[in-house]
């Protein structure tokens, strides 16, 4: 394992090793330590590397993350692995605001809390929340899963499209045109698939399924008071 | 003899507003179109270079080199953008244009020594592979967004605002949601797709210097970073825009277009391009920054006469959106006749947004998309982009300048009080203008 230590190595020293590294050195492991709440560690990486970064870092680590694996032994700032397009990114501790906000693939794993809008217009990544997820979560939300253990605040899935919602605990209120849906067979297999990969402790049975009532796809004046 | 009074029609209830009140009676929905403003708003017409004179000595229109050329990105970018030319082609997006039309403002683009932009919706092919200088748009829905096309671009443009709506959000209706436009966006087929208007992961200037930085991490710190703004507040969005960390500050006025956005919206929100200039350009000078950060400006650009003022008025550059479609063949007199049929004439065509366009250019549907051929339409660009070009040169060397960024205010009067206190020049014939001190 290579270590960066952020209190002598500056960040686009950092990052350009770790870009160089996923590129060219298939499975390499790398450590950051002393982080120190500096914004953008571990960013771009395209390739099979794995990081982890001991510390609490500040605005979108690991984005726009593609194959390579970034764990977090801290907290993470808003913005965490914002854009992912696949690989993993686990936060042992809590996350900010907008966590996988427009992601396109991969896993999220978040072992504390997540704050609000958690999985903001997410287009395809999945997000396994431990805790509970802040306000205005999952807004706009297209494709991908958000799986929550924990409880949910207001407005979840506010003007959602096609992303799917599990919930373990309670939701504090839905947003407009999001609903609870039936939790069928094929969503339980989706369920248990995640919480395995997310190494969670609770059984699918136990969350209720949201979805996208889809009466707000295309505009009628019927629905005017729903804006 | 009998004299009677003609028939009176209102001003306040004219013909065009009582019309719309029955189509909002008849409807119960707000009129969405495409394009910018259509009211009569302070403009670059109401201005008027001065020319040479005695006390100014003009260059030989045929034989002294005028310089057109302009650098953009020249504050953090590794590798900043060199045109041949001070006009680019504002971001239109793949999903609002037929992939035909994309290509051929790559094509003429291109050939003209300029760069051309992606829109909502992301990068295709056909842009990519025809434009020789692509900029990113940066986009609040980021539909399509990755890191590969962000490392493909030439430039990145964080897009804050729109000259036809700042503050709102794009809009593409069900219409042209094809399989393809929502395999790149994400979304199911044939919805009414809506973006967001807010960035998804940063709020305020403070935030949006950190994206900054995350975006030039990732990509090496080679591209320059634009930011467009809406004609809103141009003072303060440009200084913030800077103190965010932008190396090129897009300005949009009300005139610019937009696919599809609420009339309303259009005709009410925003301000002309015309008044946001000096505000912006004044904000780059208390700063120090005006030339280390470029000014594109953008919103009602027709001509190189146009493009002069903005010059004059301290723009770096500016960029076409609307200008461009009609090179290319938008609301021309050959489709009248299917213009009527849809209901409305050559010139006033603005249903964007419903993806029949006759000339095939705001369209989806693959039998229009055909009638356009993007070679020769490239060409028609490319054409139009030498003549606008030629205009500024000319206008340029008869008030003595080799280069076009030599033009300035002292260049131009003004024919209207408003344009005089918008452009901050003087009203024709006298040494004044609205706002000036020492009166």
């Amino acid at each position: 394992m290579q270590s960066l230590d952020m209190s002598s190595v500056d960040l686009r020293t950092v990052n350009e090793t770790l870009q160089a590294a996923a590129k060219s050195q298939a499975n390499a492991t790398y450590e950051i330590t002393n982080p120190r709440g500096s914004h953008a560690v571990a960013v771009g990486l395209d390739g099979p590397l794995s990081v982890t970064v001991k510390g609490s870092t500040g605005y979108y680590c690991a984005g726009m993350n593609k194959t390579a694996s970034v764990r977090v032994v801290g907290s993470t700032g808003p913005g965490v692995a914002e854009n992912m397009m696949s690989g993993e990114v686990v936060i042992e501790g809590d996350a900010s605001q907008y966590a996988g906000a427009t992601g396109h693939g991969g896993l999220l794993n978040i072992k504390g809390n997540a704050s609000s809008r958690c999985g903001i217009s997410m287009k395809g990544i999945d997000i396994v929340v431990h805790g509970n997820i802040g306000h205005m979560s999952a807004f706009m939300a297209q494709k991908g899963n958000l799986v929550v253990l924990g409880d949910a605040g207001d407005a979840l899935g506010d003007s959602l499209y096609e992303a799917r919602l599990f919930v373990r605990g309670s939701v504090k209120s839905l947003g407009a045109d999001c609903i609870e849906k039936e939790m069928r067979s094929e969503h339980i297999d989706i369920l248990k698939d995640l919480l395995d990969r997310a190494g969670a402790d609770a059984k699918p049975e136990e969350f209720r399924r949201y979805g996208s009532a889809r009466q707000l796809y295309n505009f009628k004046i019927d629905n005017v008071d729903a804006y | 003899m009998t004299h009677q009074t003609l028939p009176r029609q209102s001003w306040t209830f004219s013909n065009d507003i009582n019309s719309e009140i029955r189509r909002a009676a008849e409807t119960g929905i707000y009129d969405i179109r495409g394009g910018g403003t259509k009211r009569r708003v302070p403009h670059f017409d109401d201005l008027l270079f001065l020319g040479a004179s005695m006390s100014r000595y003009p260059l030989e229109g045929y034989r002294e080199k005028c310089d057109t050329s302009v650098t953009l990105g020249t504050r953090f970018a590794k590798k900043p953008i060199e045109l041949k030319i001070p006009i680019t082609i504002a971001g239109m997006s793949f999903g609002a244009l037929s992939g035909n039309a994309k290509e051929a403002l790559g094509r003429g683009a291109t050939m003209a020594g300029t760069s051309t932009t992606t829109g909502d919706g992301g990068m295709t092919e056909e842009e990519r592979g025809h434009s020789e200088k692509l900029v990113y748009q940066y986009l609040p829905s980021r539909y399509g967004m990755n890191p590969d096309d962000l490392r493909r671009a030439d430039a990145i443009e964080v897009v804050v605002g729109q000259g036809a709506k700042p503050g709102g959000g794009g809009m593409l209706l069900g219409q042209k949601i094809t399989e393809r436009v929502a395999g790149m966006r994400d979304l199911p087929v044939g919805i009414d797709q809506r973006s967001a208007c807010r960035h998804p992961d940063w709020t305020g200037p403070d935030d949006l210097e950190i994206k900054i930085m995350e975006l030039r991490e990732i990509t090496g710190w080679e591209k320059p970073i634009y930011i467009k703004i809406g004609g809103a507040r141009p003072y303060y969005d440009t200084a913030l825009a800077v103190k965010a960390g932008a190396d090129v500050v897009v300005l949009d006025g009300m005139q610019g277009g937009t696919a599809a956005t609420q009339d309303v919206f259009i005709e009410h929100v925003g301000q002309p391009t015309l008044a946001c200039i000096r505000p912006a350009v004044q904000a780059l000078q208390d700063l120090g920054m005006h030339r280390e950060v470029q000014l594109v400006v953008s919103g009602g650009i027709r001509s190189g006469a146009d493009v002069a003022k903005a010059l004059a008025l301290g723009a770096d550059a500016v960029a076409i959106g609307t200008a461009a479609l009609i090179a290319l063949g938008d609301n021309d007199p050959q489709w009248e006749e299917e213009y009527q049929k849809l209901g409305t004439t050559t010139g006033a065509y603005d249903d964007w947004h419903e993806g029949r366009d006759p000339a095939g250019i705001t369209t989806q549907d693959p039998e229009l998309a055909k009638r356009l051929d993007p070679t020769a339409t490239g060409r028609r660009l490319r054409n139009y982009l030498n003549v606008m070009t030629l205009e500024c040169q000319t206008i340029a060397r008869a008030c003595g300048h080799n280069h076009v960024h030599n033009l300035e205010p002292e260049d131009l009067c003004a024919l209207t009080m408003e344009a005089a206190a918008m452009a901050q020049v003087p009203l024709a014939g006298t040494n004044w203008y609205p706002g000036k001190s020492g009166f």
